[in-house]
């Protein structure tokens, strides 16, 4: 791979995203406003959960906190980038302009997980790492390389995991066409990962563990931010999101033999 | 001698179709149990196609041409047979056979909606790995030859379909592919507009000795560009070869139309021995096989008091038509 080469193509990525959503200005700032609602709202919601009861789940409302910033960060990737590319790839199967990517002399997943980007979600995952900061200093949190690395990690595994997922739903259209719904279930599911995993019944948190891995996603990275974070479950998400990103590339390359190309 | 650049083999597409009854009990058995049949679209056809030649694929719609094409570009896997075009194995799409063909489909668009084409052409340059100084100079070779220039600073969905298409054609052959794939360009287009286009083809092709596999429901587009036809019915190759043997196959006949001095002369002509189509007062059509076009006009000419004539050739798209309308139409 012409490494290059992909960093040229990402930065007019970039230049041509920014330019078509420039062209309306009003949509930008709905979104940022809705995005800045949406925060408040949350937290707000959370600081009812936690009015009565200091605690849940074992947390306490600074806490949570954290899987707030941590989903607010994760929220806003997937605004930035993974909603504005792979809703599309749904789009590039039914009217048969997924041809023209795959002319391409590009890897094609690569063209169309980043050929978009949606700069309101920008604020979001600013929003979320302000939270965190805020989260830091009222948790008393030692910035120590250590968790800073570790930090990293997890939520770089959980950018991966979140992103397979959606891919790899995104992909089955292929054979399936239209696959909006279950990508709304899996947004749906997201939603779910504001809240501590401890404070869902046992069943739940086996199923948001194995079958959705949401446990995953926010909790295991704001565990590593308390310094309540076992190696193992480390070692685990890294093993997890590593699968999930494998599987999610070869099923793609395997869905391609299946592609049939609309009709013209 | 011109070598062969593409090579197809006994080749063979069949899909999964499913199908429905009407009705809300069709819809309701159809959503639980579909019932899909296998449809052999494409049946064991095999032709080669030279560097630098023109070819256009006739056929009905459904006949099978774009999924021919298709396959040809790698965008669909054949089931059986073998293709080989420029010496690869279409379907792996390897990058340096990616960067010698292209794509071009009339009804579907790779520009960037709100942004003017410049931009979609200097992002397909990065792509296809070209510097920009390289990419300026092709841009700006290509814009002159399809006569675009202020077109390219125009957000695309404010221009028309003839600027976009132009604009479309120069995204698609910055890379300087050596074999084009166009899929009715021309579909939608003005008449200077498909004019323009086939102008600049024919001039592409001139210049750089490109290969053009062209499907088209314009037989203008046809007659100007291809001197070679692969005729597809219901999957299948009902003819290969010059266009020209194909029109004088599918019509051997022309009509005169002749305009004699007097009424007598056109009764004399009418009981001469050619074969009359009508005859009205001193105005007498006959059909002659094209062969003996002109022995039979110079004995006319010789022989009868003549004030004019007219050779009518029968309308190309007729012609064709009946081609493709009659699947046992032989050729």
């Amino acid at each position: 791979m012409n490494l290059r080469k992909y960093l040229n193509v990402y930065k007019k990525f970039l230049h041509t995203s920014l330019a078509s959503e420039l062209e309306y200005k009003t949509n930008i700032l709905v979104d940022l406003i809705t995005a800045l609602l949406s925060l408040i709202g949350s937290i707000f919601l959370l600081s009812i959960f936690f009015q009565n009861n200091g605690y849940i789940g074992g947390w306490k409302f600074e806490q949570a906190l954290i899987i707030q910033g941590i989903y607010t960060i994760l929220n806003g990737i997937t605004n930035t980038w993974f909603n504005p590319n792979l809703t599309e790839i749904v789009k590039h199967i039914r009217e048969g302009t997924l041809d023209f990517v795959l002319l391409k002399p590009i890897d094609s997943q690569f063209f169309i997980s980043l050929k978009k980007i949606n700069p309101s979600g920008f604020l979001e995952i600013m929003l979320g790492f302000f939270l965190l900061l805020f989260c830091i200093r009222i948790n008393q949190i030692n910035l120590t390389l250590s968790f800073l690395t570790l930090s990293l990690i997890t939520i770089s595994c959980s950018i991966c995991i979140l992103y397979s997922l959606w891919f790899f739903i995104s992909t089955t259209t292929i054979w399936f066409v239209k696959t909006w719904n279950a990508i709304e279930v899996l947004r749906s599911f997201l939603y779910i990962g504001r809240f501590p995993l401890n404070s869902f019944s046992f069943s739940l948190r086996v199923f948001f563990s194995i079958f959705i891995p949401i446990a995953f996603i926010t909790t295991i990275p704001s565990e590593v931010f308390l310094g309540l974070s076992q190696l193992w479950k480390i070692l685990l998400e890294v093993i997890v999101a590593s699968v999930f990103l494998v599987t999610s590339r070869k099923f793609w390359l395997f869905a391609l033999k299946f592609y049939s190309s609309a009709s013209s | 001698m011109v070598q062969n650049i593409i090579d197809v083999r006994n080749l063979s597409k069949s899909f999964d179709i499913s199908s429905k009854k009407p009705g809300l009990k069709g819809t309701i058995k159809h959503f639980f149990k579909r019932q899909t049949k296998s449809l052999k679209v494409i049946k064991d056809i095999s032709f080669e196609i030279k560097e630098g030649e023109i070819v256009g694929f006739l056929g009905a719609n459904g006949a099978g041409k774009t999924t021919i094409l298709k396959m040809l570009c790698g965008l669909i896997y054949p089931s059986e047979g073998s293709i080989l075009v420029s010496g690869y194995l279409p379907f792996r799409r390897k990058e340096s056979f990616l960067k010698n063909i292209t794509l071009i489909m009339g009804q579907k668009q790779q520009l960037i909606w709100d942004l003017p084409p410049i931009e979609s052409f200097y992002l397909n340059a990065s792509i296809y790995d070209l510097d920009k100084f390289e990419a300026k100079k092709r841009i700006k070779k290509l814009s002159e030859m399809l006569e675009i220039d202020e077109e390219l600073f125009i957000p695309v969905r404010k221009l028309s379909l003839g600027q976009r298409m132009k604009s479309e054609l120069l995204a698609a052959l910055i890379h300087e592919p050596n074999i084009l794939f166009l899929d009715e360009p021309t579909l939608g287009l003005d008449i200077n507009a498909q004019r323009n286009l086939r102008k600049f083809l024919q001039k592409y092709n001139k210049e750089t000795n490109a290969t053009i596999c062209l499907t088209s429901h314009y037989m203008k587009d046809i007659t100007s560009l291809c001197k070679r036809v692969i005729c597809v019915h219901e999957g299948a190759i009902s003819y290969d070869g010059k266009l020209d043997l194909l029109l004088k196959k599918l019509s051997p006949v022309k009509e005169i139309l002749i305009v004699c001095r007097s009424e007598e002369d056109a009764i004399k002509l009418e009981n001469s021995g050619f074969t009359v189509k009508n005859k009205i007062k001193n105005e007498i059509t006959i059909k002659i096989e094209n062969d003996l076009i002109t022995s039979s006009l110079k004995t006319i000419l010789n022989n009868f008091d003549i004030e004019d004539l007219f050779i009518n050739e029968p309308p190309i798209d007729e012609v064709i038509g009946k081609l493709l309308i009659n699947k046992d139409y032989e050729i």
